[in-house]
């Protein structure tokens, strides 16, 4: 079942994970902070991401867009 | 990097490389330790604080004021890194360790911080890490049967030290027999492999001699080193242009202060280092040796009985001669499946010993049942016991002359048989009818 050798595969990183960062070794409470703590800065890594990012790539699509439409004076003027 | 070696000096080649581990492996382990500190600290700071439990050793209130006794390194390393991963080592065992072993099963309740047994064996565990190179330690009635006669005619106890009233004819025989092994003038054996270098190398060398010893070299030959008062210098692992710059400069200059000539100067090497898997290079220390006027003094103790084409060590696996090597030391331990350890040399250095060794003033002998184990092990190696188990088969060349003289002679007892027949016509011309007589003599001569 190619599910169930994904799934192992899966699993098999996440032991890989845990032996990394020693969290195998911790008590349950020492588990459920440093995952918390991990989440939350992925989090606040993806919401960055959104925010900064997002605003450039929006910009840099609609130059693309105005290369195929209507020339314009200067390549940095924004259509708004 | 361990330098460029004399490739010219070995019989056969030599290559050890040992693989670099990829860099990402490195990457992680840092990680790993870096977030085991973070932890560790937020633990400390729980447990200073009483948000938790203590379970290990602190100062009483009224040696706060003090030297911190717990705040170095080591210990805090000991309570945070280690104590989460100390259920790995440590386990009793409760069979012979053969290749597969039985286990106390043990368990903890309080993560690492006390164990308990529930009284379980786990069986047959397979075994990675014991000594029992060549299977020697087994509980095989067939094989221990001298062991057992050995025990019930001398018991178990000696119950005095060597020169005293601890000396039996099995410790004789052990002796000789080790020696023959070897291919030394003479050897003596002691009770303890780790005592045989912590207390033989003081013995041997005193206040104005120089030891030059292994970086890694194991703690049975640092503390022997230690105790006997000499100047240690150490060079780097198994490099001979910092032993051979070390020579140099020790010879040069002398002794610190005075500048005068050491007294001697002694090379502390052993044949397989046990950590690393490296083997020393013996023909370019002999060499070196030889070239400096130093003495060698070489720890067989992983390398008797296991390297070599018949189990000689690390001497007979260069094609080197014993007469090279000073001192030659070993243990019982490993390949032999007994305890003990041994000096071998010439004659000289052994009788010496067996005057000057604090082991053969002080401490107890080898028990006679473990004697006999180690006798049985060498006679099955060196093929003595009539079995080829342990020599390797080489019996073609040692009767091939007398094979083909055998072989000789009985064709010519056919020829004269058959010659008694009819005398050959051709031979009468040269000798009248006496050709059989000659064939005799020929024969009878042959």
């Amino acid at each position: 079942m190619d599910v169930r050798s994904t799934l192992s595969y899966l699993y098999w990183l996440f032991c890989q994970f845990e032996l990394i960062t020693c969290s195998y070794l911790m008590e349950p409470w020492e588990k459920v902070l440093f995952y918390s703590f991990n989440l939350a800065m992925l989090g606040l890594l993806l919401y960055t991401t959104y925010v900064c990012v997002a605003f450039q790539a929006s910009s840099a699509f609609q130059l693309l867009c105005s290369f195929l439409g209507t020339p314009r004076e200067n390549a940095l003027a924004v259509v708004k | 990097k361990n330098g460029v070696s004399n490739g010219t000096l070995y019989k056969k080649t030599f290559i050890e490389h040992f693989e670099q581990a990829p860099m990402y492996v490195a990457v992680f382990t840092f990680v790993g330790f870096a977030v085991g500190t973070i932890f560790g600290y937020l633990r400390d700071f729980m447990r200073a604080w009483g948000l938790e439990k203590r379970n290990i050793a602190t100062e009483r209130e009224q040696q706060k004021d003090f030297v911190p006794l717990y705040q170095d390194f080591e210990n805090f390393y000991t309570r945070n890194l280690y104590l989460r991963i100390r259920d790995n080592w440590n386990r009793p065992i409760c069979s012979v360790p053969g290749p597969q072993f039985d286990l106390m099963e043990r368990v903890t309740d309080d993560y690492n911080w006390t164990f308990r047994f529930t009284g379980r064996t786990i069986k047959n565990v397979i075994n990675m890490g014991s000594y029992n190179y060549l299977g020697f330690a087994e509980t095989d009635v067939n094989a221990l049967k001298t062991v057992t006669r050995e025990l019930e005619k001398y018991g178990t106890g000696v119950c005095s030290t060597r020169q005293e009233m601890g000396t039996l004819d099995k410790h004789v025989e052990l002796e000789k027999l080790v020696a023959k092994f070897l291919g030394v003038e003479d050897a003596m054996v002691f009770g303890m492999g780790f005592a045989t270098n912590s207390m033989n190398i003081p013995a041997l060398v005193g206040k104005g001699c120089l030891i030059l010893s292994d970086e890694l070299n194991h703690t049975s030959l640092v503390l022997g080193a230690r105790l006997s008062g000499a100047t240690i210098r150490i060079f780097k692992h198994n490099n001979m242009q910092s032993l051979e710059k070390l020579l140099r400069d020790a010879i040069i200059y002398g002794q610190p202060r005075t500048h005068r000539a050491w007294r001697k100067i002694i090379i502390l090497v052993e044949g397989i280092y046990s950590m690393e898997g490296s083997i020393v290079r013996l023909p370019e220390i002999v060499s070196l040796k030889n070239k400096y006027k130093a003495y060698l003094y070489l720890d067989e103790a992983h390398s008797i009985g296991a390297v070599g084409a018949t189990g000689r060590g690390v001497v007979e696996y260069f094609g080197m001669s014993p007469n090279d090597v000073d001192v030659l030391m070993g243990t019982f331990t490993k390949s032999f499946g007994a305890a003990g350890g041994y000096i071998a040399g010439k004659k000289g250095l052994v009788d010496f010993l067996r005057a000057h060794s604090h082991s053969a003033v002080y401490a107890t002998s080898m028990c006679p049942a473990v004697a006999e184990q180690i006798i049985r092990a060498m006679k099955c190696l060196m093929g003595l016991d009539g079995t080829t188990q342990g020599k390797p088969p080489s019996f073609l060349p040692s009767f091939l002359p007398s094979l083909i003289s055998a072989a000789t002679r009985a064709s010519l007892w056919v020829w004269v048989l058959l010659a008694q027949a009819k005398p050959h016509p051709a031979a009468r011309k040269y000798c009248n009818g006496s050709v059989k007589e000659i064939l005799l003599i020929v024969i009878l001569i042959l």
